[in-house]
């Protein structure tokens, strides 16, 4: 006989199979699709769709989402780093509040906080009144990659810090003064104890930000001002605007693949350490 | 536990009372583009013809037709633009109107009806038109402001703003180019296509309902939009001005339709009618902001409109300007290309 807790996984089961699996199928079938008549019953296959999207144009475009993205994740986990291990060595009810603190807004919608940006970096806004005043003559931030960057580093940290923090924190201050004792000045004991031990939350912090970064289309949209296509601003296009679903469902087909290999590379480099805790995967 | 079926059972009541109060009324969907109803004026019909008006918006032609195409929705009431009725029309999706049921008809001009994408108004019904153009700034921009050469002039760089649309940027560069807002020829698309992304240094952003905050606070010296979002943007901040540039542009022409699969058509006519009354167009116009062929709700209007550089549009400039019309599906694709590969230069 079957435990009850077996039993309870089936709804979730059942909730998987209808809203991932099922639509992900038809993602798939449609990519393979050229220009169906759904109600003629006419489905041509055909690899046309993977096809134009090895045009240089579009790779160039892909290629412009990963450097986005990298640079984004890298940005976040260099702050995040530090203040992980800042948060870390506070006193227990001040970690706490520390986190809170982070979290905070992220409770507030997040095109609105977008949006709030927007006038923040505007030519009228506060920033660049600041700017002003220290003698710079018309900052323009809204609008430039550093705009994009930025919405992607301040929408996405927390979940670089979240997991860094976790796993910071699992680590044994034992293990610390331990090394310390036996002859490791801070610097070795930076580099050979806590960087390995914090690998799985640092691997599973650069996913957390890079896989939404690398699909977003609001930010670069907004902060952007339609300047700095992305790859998710594309798949956006064909479904929305050109009414090209099949092209629009392979490049989400080709941006999956090499997010799912990205997370096979990750998971090649924390090995098995995935299971010792901070990971979100 | 009495309690707690009580109070469910309490909660649920307003939700049963509401249920019932909606379905003795007849409803209507209506699918019309963002801010382009003053909704008392809504509100007023539904009180008038006692039923539900299900109002809903879209921000392009294009976004309108894949909703309609693909969604299990029904509309009553469709307000596609010109090229957009011309494609609906073709692929049979609409109902013609029975011009009996509309007498208000009678109020719109001649110079808006019967026009190249629906002869004879067999299908649709004019609501507004309106013209590409230029709005700037009157302290920023010291160059006359006539031709669409003035978006490549480098002493504006980041001050320019691009609309953020196929047909209508590309329009404006095939404009510039002397060739035809409807242009077919792939090297000509290709040319107005290398002349945006030479462009894109000078711009600021590509936007579409943006751009009323960027004018107004002084942050760009000038966008192309059409004349009646200028209009508005110039009826709250002064010192912006209205020009179509002299190589020509792009006319519009918003018509009411009705699909073929609508729920209520006849409801569908009386709304139709209704926004034709003299006194209701007149409030739409105040909202809306765009050119009105409904020449008695003119004369109610302010006097301040008719001074009013993006609603009183001239004859000439209306006749200089082309109206969109609906590209086959393989020009339309070299159309997007060029597009895509605007956005992803740098």
């Amino acid at each position: 006989m079957k435990s009850f807790k077996e039993y309870i996984a089936y709804p979730y089961g059942l909730w998987m199979l209808i809203f991932i699996a099922v639509p992900l199928l038809v993602v798939i079938w449609f990519s393979f699709l050229s220009n169906p008549d759904f109600k003629a019953g006419i489905y041509t296959f055909t690899l046309e769709n993977y096809q134009q999207f090895m045009d240089p144009v579009y790779l160039e475009l892909l290629y412009r989402s990963f450097l986005y993205a990298v640079i984004a994740t890298l940005i976040c986990f260099l702050i995040a780093y530090p203040l992980g291990n800042l948060i870390v060595s506070l006193p227990g009810h001040r970690q706490n509040m520390m986190i809170v603190l982070m979290i905070i807004p992220m409770w507030v919608n997040f095109l609105l906080r977008t949006y709030a940006w927007m006038v923040l970096l505007s030519g009228s806004g506060l920033i660049s009144q600041f700017f002003r005043l220290l003698g710079f003559r018309d900052v323009s931030l809204l609008y430039t990659q550093s705009a994009v960057i930025l919405g992607m580093v301040y929408n996405f940290f927390p979940y670089m810090l979240l997991p860094i923090y976790t796993s910071l924190k699992k680590i044994d201050p034992d293990l610390l003064r331990a090394a310390t004792d036996l002859g490791a000045n801070h610097f070795q004991m930076f580099l050979k104890i806590k960087i390995p031990l914090s690998l799985p939350g640092i691997v599973s912090g650069c996913m957390m930000v890079f896989m939404p970064a690398v699909s977003t289309f609001v930010i670069s949209n907004l902060l952007g001002g339609g300047k700095y296509m992305l790859i998710g601003n594309l798949i956006e296009q064909q479904f929305l605007t050109l009414n090209n679903w099949n092209f629009g469902s392979a490049i989400s087909m080709v941006l999956m693949t090499i997010i799912f290999l990205v997370l096979g590379i990750a998971r090649l480099i924390t090995g098995k350490e995935l299971d010792t805790g901070g990971q979100l995967l | 536990m009495k309690k707690i079926v009580l109070i469910f059972v309490l909660l649920c009541l307003p939700f049963l009372a509401g249920g019932c109060g909606s379905d003795d009324r007849a409803e209507l969907t209506v699918y019309n583009w963002g801010d382009y109803m003053d909704p008392e004026v809504i509100a007023q019909f539904e009180e008038e013809y006692n039923c539900r008006v299900n109002y809903e918006t879209f921000t392009s032609n294009e976004d309108m037709y894949v909703k309609v195409k693909n969604s299990s929705d029904t509309y009553d009431v469709l307000v596609p633009s010109d090229y957009m009725i011309e494609r609906l029309i073709q692929e049979e999706m609409l109902r013609p109107i029975t011009k009996d049921n509309i007498p208000n008809l009678a109020n719109i001009d001649a110079s808006a009806q019967n026009l190249a994408f629906d002869p004879g108004n067999q299908y649709s019904v004019p609501y507004f038109y309106g013209v590409l153009g230029i709005v700037y700034n009157t302290a920023q921009v010291t160059d006359p402001v006539d031709s669409w050469n003035l978006l490549w002039n480098d002493k504006y760089a980041s001050k320019i703003l691009m609309y953020d649309s196929i047909r209508d940027s590309m329009g404006v560069s095939l404009k510039r180019l002397g060739f035809s807002m409807n242009e077919t020829s792939e090297a000509n698309i290709n040319a107005a296509r290398d002349a945006l992304i030479a462009q894109k240094p000078l711009v600021m952003a590509y936007v579409t309902d943006n751009v009323k905050s960027l004018m107004a606070s002084g942050d760009a010296a000038m966008a192309v939009v059409y004349s009646g979002d200028a209009a508005i943007i110039m009826s709250e901040t002064d010192s912006l001005d209205f020009a179509v540039p002299k190589e020509g542009s792009n006319a519009f022409y918003d018509n009411f339709v009705i699909p073929k699969n609508a729920k209520n058509p006849e409801l569908a006519e009386q709304f139709i009618n209704f926004m034709l009354t003299p006194e209701i167009a007149a409030k739409n116009i105040e909202y809306v902001g765009y050119s009105s062929p409904n020449a008695p709700a003119l004369a109610l209007l302010d006097a301040s409109w008719s001074e009013n550089a993006g609603f009183n549009i001239s004859k000439e400039d209306l006749a200089r300007s082309e109206i969109f019309k609906d590209l086959p599906n393989d020009v339309m694709e070299i159309y997007n290309r060029a597009w895509t590969e605007i956005n992803v230069s740098k």
